[in-house]
């Protein structure tokens, strides 16, 4: 997929929400970073919730950096398609993929 | 037929995770999730898809939910539709109605979402009125569309509107709360009063609660959950209402057993209307938490 | 006349090298202030403090303690080694501690309590020998039966006399009542008081008295009078605590215990706080007053005692400065040891005649047991206090905890420790619904006709599993770092070494 991918950010740092940035990257695939405040009992799970979300909007050479401050997964999940779509510049969203 | 509670809408700003995530705790009889005043600009999109998300997940599935959009006219409205049908909503509230062709036009819209999409449930509709244009049409707004629940005053923007200011005793709002009462209740919709904003100030809160109860409003828009509450027990019926309801449906359950085809209590005659309302009244002092669920 | 003096031998007895003439003289020449040290470091002299003894101190100051750090680091100084530090509990104020246990002076630890960056360093593996956690009640019996020995105790307060007559409602670092501080006084073989204001002979009355107290010295500050105090005191705001409060008002309003002349201990905490408030409301308007309150003495306690709703306190600890003074000025609040509160070996425990308590949970399982002391990540973090002892004895146990914090789970299905046993609770109380132990049928009934939300325990749990997910199992290793000591000495569980 050849999309134009800009860096971009969603969310917040507070308490029961996610940071999540956007940055395109040369290899292909999608590497995540997580630093998660639930990290020994959620991390695992939280890395799997991201790359899946990710792969669904079929984005590809992107680097997603989460700080999660023990987040639900919902808000995980609408903090990273939200930041993939500005980094996409805000297309029309493809909703059946988004839950 | 069962008449939905609606005594206490709390509001919710879709761009506050912690309250979005929280708010069904509370158990108000609406949440609504807003995306117009309380979302900044630069966030219209991230609280779209964080009530997107909220909507379908199973904490509210129990819950009736609505969503605030953004005006049709601006960029982001139609998405915020869009958005908020997809996950389920049960109400749409349209930011500042002024005339009949604001409720039309947003029900065009949502129908021709709900047919693209497929969607077999039809979103129901809320119409805030904040401005004098609106006050003054508020019959006609009250009848235009069969998808309308409710019409409910928003008061800081009517009294800006009027060039006054609010007070504590509220003489400034009296025509437009009449007004929306008398339009609901001829159009046989409901009737919703504005927000009280000094959450610290219960005294001043439950004033106002007694205040639009003695008027017949069915409820009101709440911004913070300790209100809620406090709201309820106003709106509890009384002690005496209770028993009084409980005689009418032993006397209606009584004659049923008996094969009897008219009810009586104390000499008088117990009809439809007078159950439907003793139910309504056990209903309440339920939800209430007045009488337990068993009674 | 002659036969006594025969049988006692009177003429020794009369002569000048007689132990009689002895007393005498020293009665004449005794020094007044013969207890008075010059510095802590002459007190540990006098006291005969050896390598591999057990030295005490009191958590009265709360995370306003001043005094342990102080201490220990004078006896680091001194160059002792292995020692047992047995002080009541422990705050994260004293995460120095560690360094006493890196260099070889503690080797052996008995507390209520672990917390902050010490509570981290032990889950951690820094101890070769596990700690011993007990509760208030447990702590008493230990020292009953002789497992725990406190050779040496040092015992901080704000006012005492040359004589070793001590009180903590009055000076400047008031911590109020000092309960557990006379237990040590009672069974040290040795009693320091260390004392911010030395006071006119007698400083009474004391709570710390002469006859038990060896030495005193005279310290800068044993206490700072703004962190003493536990956290919030004023009604919170945060509606979650307050939807908990309201429910568990109102389960004690419909618990069949909510009659004249009850009895009711509540934590600290927004949640503890607000219950008492709303309770009182509920006092007024039913008339309904209370014979005892217990605790863990909070100013809206003291507030109740002084509006006639609460007949009688009894503090072991005071949380506040309020309760503090008022320990000093009402008569009615009663200043209790240790023992009087909670010792199950006690032959008059005030537990035991507890109607309601109000406790808090890090977490609670499908068997209704409670963990207070370690976290979602299996790391030590709390304090057994008197949770269990309460939980055990009072009539009505509640325990309130919202059913998540963030994104951790408060009910599980098997709690990381197990310091109060699912038998000794009654009710959970969470914002998301209410459960009630199978063993109260006639409860549960009441309560249910009473409007409450009363749902299954395990219906909880999937509820919060449902928001959160499954947690991952914390990974332990096999090494145990504090053993869970239950009231009456049994071992209830252990913690281990996190891997």
């Amino acid at each position: 997929m050849s999309q134009k991918l800009e860096t971009a950010h969603a969310g917040t740092l507070e308490s029961s929400d996610a940071f999540v940035r956007v940055i395109p990257i040369d290899e292909k695939g999608i590497v995540i970073e997580l630093e998660s405040s639930v990290e020994e009992i959620y991390g695992d799970a939280i890395r799997s919730l991201i790359l899946e979300a990710a792969t669904a909007m079929k984005v590809d050479g992107v680097k997603l950096i989460v700080q999660d401050k023990g987040a639900l997964d919902y808000v995980i999940k609408a903090r990273v398609q939200t930041a993939i779509l500005r980094a996409l510049g805000e297309p029309e969203p493809d909703w059946s993929v988004l839950l | 037929m069962k008449q939905k509670l609606r005594r206490s809408m709390l509001f919710v700003p879709g761009s506050n995770t912690g309250m979005v995530c929280n708010a069904f705790i509370y158990k108000p009889d609406t949440v609504m999730f807003d995306l117009e005043d309380s979302v900044a600009l630069s966030e219209k999109d991230s609280a779209r898809m964080m009530v997107f998300h909220a909507l379908q997940h199973f904490t509210y599935k129990d819950i009736e939910t609505a969503v605030r959009v953004n005006p049709l006219n601006s960029p982001f409205g139609l998405l915020d539709l869009e958005a908020a049908i997809r996950a389920g909503v049960d109400i749409i509230r349209l930011p500042k109605t002024d005339t009949v062709d604001d409720v039309l036009e947003m029900e065009q819209e949502i129908s021709a979402i709900e047919n693209r999409i497929g969607k077999g449930k039809k979103t129901m509709l809320l119409a805030a009125i904040e401005s004098a244009l609106g006050v003054v049409n508020a019959v006609d707004i009250a009848r235009c569309s069969k998808r309308l629940m409710g019409i409910a005053l928003g008061a800081e923007d009517f009294v800006r509107d009027l060039r006054t200011q609010r007070t504590k005793e509220g003489h400034e709002l009296m025509a437009a709360r009449n007004q929306i009462l008398l339009a609901a209740r001829a159009a046989k919709i409901g009737a919703f009063d504005s927000v009280f904003s000094d959450v610290k100030d219960k005294e001043g809160f439950m004033h106002e609660v007694d205040l639009i109860k003695g008027l017949g409003f069915d409820g009101k828009s709440l911004i913070n959950p300790n209100q809620i509450p406090w709201l309820h027990s106003a709106f509890a019926p009384s002690q005496k209402n209770i028993n009084w309801a409980i005689e009418v449906i032993e006397a209606a359950k009584d004659a049923k057993a008996r094969g009897l085809g008219v009810i009586s209590l104390d000499g008088k005659m117990v009809d439809a209307p007078v159950i439907l309302r003793a139910e309504w009244i056990i209903d309440l002092a339920k939800a209430s938490g007045v009488l337990g669920e068993d009674q | 006349m002659k036969d006594l003096e025969k049988k006692f031998n009177t003429k020794e007895l009369t002569s000048v090298n007689a132990p009689f003439f002895a007393c005498k003289e020293k009665i004449k020449g005794e020094d007044r202030r013969a207890k008075l040290c010059e510095s802590i470091e002459e007190a540990i002299k006098r006291s005969g403090l050896k390598d591999g003894m057990t030295i005490s101190f009191h958590h009265s100051f709360r995370g306003g303690d001043l005094l342990i750090n102080n201490v220990m680091n004078i006896i680091a100084k001194m160059g002792f080694k292995n020692l047992t530090l047995a002080s009541s509990s422990l705050a994260s104020v004293h995460d120095p501690i560690i360094d006493h246990i890196k260099s070889g002076v503690v080797t052996e630890i008995y507390t209520s309590g672990l917390r902050s960056k010490l509570g981290e360093a032990i889950s951690k593996g820094l101890m070769e020998k596990p700690v011993q956690i007990h509760s208030h009640g447990g702590r008493v019996h230990l020292l009953q039966t002789g497992e725990l020995k406190i050779d040496v105790a040092f015992l901080g307060v704000p006012v005492c006399d040359a004589f070793g007559n001590a009180n903590g409602y009055s000076g400047r670092s008031k911590c109020g009542s000092l309960g557990y501080a006379m237990i040590d006084a009672q069974y040290a073989d040795y009693v320091v008081v260390l004392t911010e204001s030395l006071e006119e002979y007698p400083n009474v009355p004391a709570s710390l008295h002469q006859d038990q107290v060896d030495a005193v010295v005279l310290v800068d500050e044993v206490g700072d009078p703004s962190k003493i105090g536990a956290g919030e005191t004023r009604m919170t705001t945060n509606p979650k605590e307050l939807l908990l409060a309201s429910h568990t008002a109102k389960l004690i309003e419909h618990s069949g215990f909510f009659k004249e002349g009850f009895s009711i201990q509540t934590g600290t905490g927004g949640a503890s706080l607000a219950t008492t408030v709303f309770l009182s409301e509920k006092m007024e308007e039913k008339g309904i007053h209370a014979s005892f309150g217990l605790g863990g003495i909070t100013g809206t306690m003291v507030y109740m005692l002084k509006r006639g709703l609460i007949k009688t306190l009894l503090d072991v600890q005071s949380f506040d400065e309020f309760a503090a003074k008022s320990l000093g000025e009402n008569k009615n609040h009663i200043e209790i040891s240790a023992n009087e509160y909670a010792n199950p070996s006690s032959k008059g425990a005030a537990t035991r005649q507890l109607d309601i308590v109000v406790l808090s949970a890090l977490e609670v399982d499908v068997d209704f047991n409670v963990n207070v002391i370690t976290g979602s990540k299996g790391l030590l973090r709390g304090a057994s206090g008197g949770h269990s002892d309460t939980a055990a004895d009072a009539k009505l146990s509640i325990i309130v905890a919202p059913l998540t914090r963030g994104r951790i789970p408060t009910i599980t299905k098997r709690v990381n420790t197990i310091v109060t046993p699912g038998s000794s609770v009654d009710v959970v109380v969470t914002d998301q619904g209410i459960a009630v132990n199978p063993k109260n049928v006639e409860l549960k009934e009441r309560l249910k006709k009473a409007g409450l939300q009363i749902v299954e325990m395990q219906e909880l749990y999937d509820r919060a599993i449902a928001l959160c997910g499954v947690p991952a199992e914390i990974k332990y290793k096999d090494k145990v770092v504090a053993v869970i000591r239950y009231r009456d000495g049994s071992v209830i569980d252990v913690v281990r070494q996190l891997a």
